[in-house]
């Protein structure tokens, strides 16, 4: 092993920084981190056991225990739900002989979930030993079974498992049409560089990622900055459930964002790239490194690209399973190799990023767009979309529809034509933006899509008429309590209560008031949270709170009160301790049991 | 002409560099916080010292004070909010007041008495957590880690030793000690450093020396937090304490 260890710290330059990549490595190999590596690492990198142990045990992909040789994740994403995916787990761990979350006694094969995978448009999917699979059926399962059984090494399995389509249904302004290689740069040059960031500026071009920021002013802020070293990087972590465009635009039109981030560099004044890609999108990486290495060869990285004296190079770096760090200040700290934590703020990234430098960071369709317009001019994309929100929106399309996959629109396009495209009937509603944005129901179907109106980063769920709403507002506030990164208070602890409140509801056991609790806590949630995470995390609960109220009151108990949490089950432990099991030991949780209760025994609210 | 905010109406003044809080503690206005010492990297994580600014909530401790900010402290939704906060750090952990060593000592406890916290008001967690009594003079008290990162910075900034660190994720979250054995007894802990004095909890006490003091006449039994925090900051003097009950840095630089 030390000799493993060594290697791969060697080939890492013994930088800390590659923190992340190097454990991966450790991961896949032995398919969990030795306390061993730990020791070792703690050395050759020059950093404390305990970062190391912190950048461990912050990542869902990191483990300090074995996991199995077979490392099987499922995506739990509301779209593999309304998939079949219940179902599926439960064949699953009959057929493998594994529970939920554990490692099978001989050590060949673990389960658990994962948060969505960016699958949802060929879902139910997961992931075994981080690479991708799609489509899961009882047949595939069969066949998963047999493989992890027989012991057939990955790179054996056949290759229809792991199939990804790009599944693109409607083309516009983007994807319709890829620039050559090498057209943006040369445009650029020709154009001249500060005439190219006016040329982006006048194009209205604002961040793909859903905030919506402009990019040609964080360009311009970012090249104002008296730094001589500077660095861009192109957010590929996406993570936002029902998300998936990106998986696309770097499996098709990677050449394109490459270029798109070689434009901004020229800009700004960057020697160095990088592409954050989530972990989820392992089955890329390949092909991206060529993609770069084939860019190398014409010329387009590395130095004096095209002869005009830029010199500039990426660099991918996977995630390892984290929602966070599609937080830009996040993501930054995990490319410095460390846990996922949003930075406060001033400073901003683009004055102090990527090692306290100014850093541009920008959502992939930024990029992609970015080059689009550094070819075609200003007026190609501003003269399509509305006054605030110039040019197309790239959608990842899922849930109840007849064509679930990837859409671009113009902006000021109506969710009612968005429909109509993916042959979505008998529609109750659509979550627009993924958890963190917004539901609208089939009244608000005339609203547009635009950064005035209904914001997005590109999920567009769709719910038909039989599907129940709570169902997804509890596997939202699930995900967010799993993805919050425990630094502020308000995000840690919240998420959490919000959890066990929508559970209570949810499982019929909420009494009056419990739904004026859980619109106050909402509300504390959103307004003192940290970052973004945390300041979203009530939205599915508000956003359909507002829209269905009486869904949420039917729901709770006639009485005044009612036990919020199993009182049986919390005796266990008393149980345990005593080494008693008979009926004496055990309580029937019913609402006469809870009346006839002494009140000493009367805990709760 | 110095540079100035305000404060509740007041004026502030405050010099280039100063966060709200800085300029405010100078002043004499409180700010409830408990992640923050002045003496340290501030960390905004507690968001107890949250603040409206211009109409926009910011962590006083490290949002940088510009002139012309309008910010409000003291008032009824602020306090309300905060109160909130401080009962979700109560019920994700296991805080006992009547049973801990530290009560009275405790600027959690102060804290929560400050902002006239009565009830838990959440549902409590009772999180399975453990105890680290391994280390001859110093121990671990996990129930009580708020996860401030007090201790972590102290021995990094000031102690130079990296005893600490916080791992895990969300609700996950606890505090690790750099040894294999994850005892404190294999660190290089001493009683004498900062990041064994500076726990705003009870989490990491100091063997033998709970009691030395008899409740009623520990620090917050005398004076309310935010009097003892302005007093520490240099605005005003607090008496002399003795050394066992030096609690944070705030009253070890009174009382040593």
């Amino acid at each position: 092993m030390r000799q493993f260890i060594r290697g791969i710290a060697e080939s890492n330059h013994y930088q800390a920084t590659h923190l992340l990549q190097i454990l991966r490595q450790i991961q896949s190999r032995y398919h969990y981190i030795p306390e061993a590596a730990i020791e070792e690492l703690s050395g050759l990198l020059n950093i404390s056991r305990t970062q190391i142990i912190s950048v461990v045990e912050f990542y869902s992909f990191f483990h300090l225990t074995p996991k199995g040789q077979y490392e099987l994740l499922i995506s739990d994403s509301i779209t593999d739900h309304m998939l079949g995916k219940e179902n599926l787990l439960d064949y699953l761990v009959k057929k493998l002989g594994v529970a939920i979350g554990k490692v099978r006694e001989d050590g060949l094969v673990s389960l658990d979930n994962t948060s969505c995978t960016g699958m949802c448009d060929q879902g139910p999917a997961g992931l075994i030993n981080g690479y991708a699979l799609t489509r899961l059926d009882h047949p595939t399962i069969d066949k998963i079974t047999e493989l992890v059984n027989q012991q057939i090494p990955l790179d054996e399995w056949p290759c229809e498992l792991f199939q990804v389509d790009d599944n693109i249904y409607k083309s516009g302004l983007l994807l319709g049409q890829q620039i050559e290689q090498g057209a943006a740069l040369k445009s650029a040059f020709k154009r001249g560089i500060k005439e190219t960031l006016a040329e982006i500026d006048k194009s209205g071009l604002r961040g793909r990622g859903g905030a919506g920021f402009k990019t040609a002013t964080k360009w311009q802020f970012c090249s104002d900055e008296r730094e001589s070293e500077r660095y861009v990087v192109c957010n590929a972590d996406e993570g936002e459930p029902g998300t998936f465009k990106d998986r696309v635009l770097l499996n098709s039109y990677a050449d394109q964002v490459f270029e798109g981030m070689t434009v901004c560099a020229a800009i700004i004044g960057a020697k160095q790239g990088f592409l954050y890609l989530r972990g989820e999108y392992l089955h890329l990486y390949d092909k991206l490194q060529h993609i770069l290495e084939q860019r190398r060869q014409s010329g387009l990285l590395g130095s004096n690209i095209l002869d005009a004296g830029l010199d500039f190079d990426i660099e991918i770096c996977l995630g390892a399973g984290a929602y966070i760090c599609g937080e830009e200040s996040a993501l930054i700290e995990s490319l410095e190799g460390k846990a996922g934590i949003p930075r406060n703020r001033p400073p901003y990234p683009v004055t102090q990023g990527y090692l306290g430098k100014p850093t541009v960071v920008n959502n992939v369709e930024t990029f992609l767009a970015a080059a689009g317009i550094a070819v075609n001019g200003c007026e190609w994309f501003a003269s399509i979309g509305t006054e605030k929100s110039k040019g197309t929106k790239i959608l990842s399309i899922s849930g109840d529809c007849a064509r679930p996959g990837i859409y671009e629109y113009p902006f000021g396009s109506t969710i009612q034509a968005i429909l109509n495209d993916c042959g979505a009937v008998d529609v109750l509603g659509v979550q627009v933006g993924g958890p963190s944005g917004t539901f609208i129901t089939n009244q608000e179907f005339d609203r547009k899509l635009a950064f005035e109106d209904l914001a997005t980063g590109g999920s567009f769920i769709v719910f038909n008429a039989n599907r129940n709403i709570l169902d997804m507002v509890h596997n939202f506030t699930h995900f967010f309590a799993h993805e919050s990164c425990g630094f502020c208070t308000p995000c840690r602890v919240g998420t959490s209560l919000l959890q066990k409140q929508i559970d209570k509801i949810v499982e019929g056991h909420g009494s009056a008031g419990d739904v004026v609790a859980l619109e106050e806590l909402c509300q504390l949630v959103k307004n003192y949270s940290h970052c973004g995470l945390g300041q979203t995390a009530a939205n599915p609960i508000l956003t359909t709170l507002e829209r269905y109220p009486d869904l949420y009151q039917s729901r709770l108990k006639e009485i005044s009160y009612e036990p919020g949490f199993d009182l049986d089950g919390a005796l266990e432990t008393a149980r345990r301790m005593a080494n008693r099991d008979d009926a004496g030991a055990h309580l029937t949780q019913t609402v006469a049991s809870v009346a006839t209760l002494p009140p000493s025994l009367a805990v709760g609210e | 002409m110095s540079k100035t905010i305000t404060i509740d109406g007041k004026t502030i003044p405050f010099e280039e560099g100063q966060t709200i809080m800085d300029a405010a503690m100078a002043a004499g206005v409180y700010i409830p916080h408990l992640c923050h010492q002045p003496e340290f990297t501030p960390h905004g994580s507690c968001k107890l010292c949250t603040v409206k600014v211009n109409g926009r909530n910011c962590s006083a401790c490290t949002y940088p004070a510009i002139s012309g900010q309008e910010v409000l402290n003291d008032t009824e939704e602020l306090i309300n909010d905060r109160k909130k906060i401080t009962q979700m750090l109560f019920v994700e952990g296991n805080h006992f007041c009547p049973s801990c060593e530290k009560t009275g000592n405790c600027q959690l406890q102060a804290v929560a008495y400050h902002l006239n916290m009565l009830d838990n008001h959440f549902p409590l967690f009772y999180p399975e957590r453990d105890v680290d009594a391994s280390h001859p003079d110093v121990m671990i008290d996990h129930n009580r880690c708020i996860f401030c990162t007090l201790c972590v910075r102290a021995s990094h900034e000031k102690d130079g030793k990296d005893v600490f660190a916080i791992s895990g994720r969300g609700i996950h979250k606890h505090l690790i000690v750099n040894a294999e054995s994850g005892l404190l007894k294999d660190t290089d802990m001493a009683a004498t450093d900062q990041a064994a004095h500076i726990c705003p909890t009870g989490a990491i006490l100091i063997k033998r020396t709970g009691y030395q003091v008899p409740i009623g006449q520990r620090i917050y039994d005398h004076e309310q937090i935010d009097q003892v925090s302005l007093a520490a900051s240099g605005s005003r003097p607090v008496s002399a304490l003795p050394p066992s009950m030096a609690v944070g840095t705030e009253n070890i630089k009174n009382g040593k």
